[in-house]
């Protein structure tokens, strides 16, 4: 009894460690992501005069970190592979930056 | 005795495991990805960079058709939330909506190459080569690279359906899904990037 006990939280303990959300948040989720790739598609035909450009980045940001966090469950597992995850995208938007700052890219008129 | 049992039972279902207790395995995907970052950041610069490049052939906002991407997209999209699903059910361990969720992203999967496929043969039709313009050169290397990745990821998906079958998958199964889940989740991630700065920013 004691074992089967044991058992079932190890069990239990050890899917809460993978499982982020229950398939119907999963499903949220997705529609929210769906919603915000909407949004997106509209700067196309609408207008968004100087929040364009604000509007896409910030809606990228905001659907990469939701795919990051919640599909790919940074958000509920261990902290050292959001290190991991992280430190090689920021490296790699410094040095790219970078490359693109050497060849003037930012100065150039938009 | 049992304690030992439950033990034993526990890291053979997982693997090996490095001394911080983490699968080995789920580390080294996540470096893998973190490396990623770096070629496509590379990638991407470089089409940010030669974007305006463009001395003989079309423009990008010339041949860009917006409405069939956004809806690439969207099936691409779609295809993390259906992988997703097989992740979870895999922890469940729920075979047959394993599978089932598995063939559907291989099969979402499959509709955006074939979109990037007919995209590819569109614009060359409209006179953009890969050595038309430098625009041309860094637009099929980045993309071209992205639809090598999701064909590699939908391979992936249809060889773990077929070891799944078989019983061929070694180690723990769950773990085995939640790692190509993963690869796929971020071939996702790179195209949400790749949406907004090559197709929806004008040139």
């Amino acid at each position: 009894m004691s074992t089967a006990t044991e058992h079932v939280e190890h069990t239990e303990g050890h899917e809460a460690e993978h499982h982020g959300l229950s398939d119907k948040q999963y499903i949220y989720v997705a529609l929210i992501l769906a919603a915000l790739t909407a949004i997106e598609v509209s700067t196309y035909y609408i207008d968004f005069g100087p929040f364009f450009m604000p509007t896409l980045f910030i809606l990228m940001t905001v659907k990469f970190v939701t795919v990051v966090s919640y599909f790919m469950h940074l958000k509920f597992d261990n902290k050292l592979f959001t290190y991991l995850f992280y430190s090689g995208l920021i490296l790699a938007i410094c040095v790219y930056c970078g490359f693109l700052a050497t060849f003037k890219f930012f100065l150039q008129k938009g | 005795m049992a304690e030992t049992a439950i033990s034993h039972d526990h890291d053979a279902g997982h693997g090996a495991h490095s001394s911080t207790g983490l699968s080995n395995n789920k580390l080294g995907m996540w470096m893998f990805l973190g490396s990623e970052c770096l070629l496509f950041g590379g990638l991407i610069s470089t089409y940010m960079l030669y974007k305006g490049r463009v001395n003989s052939g079309p423009q990008p906002n010339n041949i860009f058709d917006i409405p069939f991407t956004s809806v690439s997209s969207f099936v691409l999209l779609m295809s993390s939330l259906t992988m997703v699903l097989a992740v979870s059910a895999a922890q469940r361990k729920d075979e047959r909506n394993m599978n089932l969720w598995l063939i559907v992203t291989a099969l979402l999967g499959a509709t955006f190459v074939g979109g990037q496929v007919y995209e590819f043969t569109s614009f060359y039709r409209e006179g953009l080569g890969f050595t038309t313009s430098l625009f041309g050169s860094s637009f099929y290397t980045l993309t071209g690279f992205h639809g090598v990745h999701v064909s590699v990821g939908i391979i992936m998906l249809m060889a773990l359906v077929g070891m799944n079958r078989n019983k061929r998958i070694p180690g723990d199964r769950a773990e085995v899904v939640e790692l190509i889940g993963l690869y796929w989740h971020f071939v996702d991630i790179v195209w949400i990037i790749i949406f907004t700065l090559v197709y929806l920013i004008p040139s």
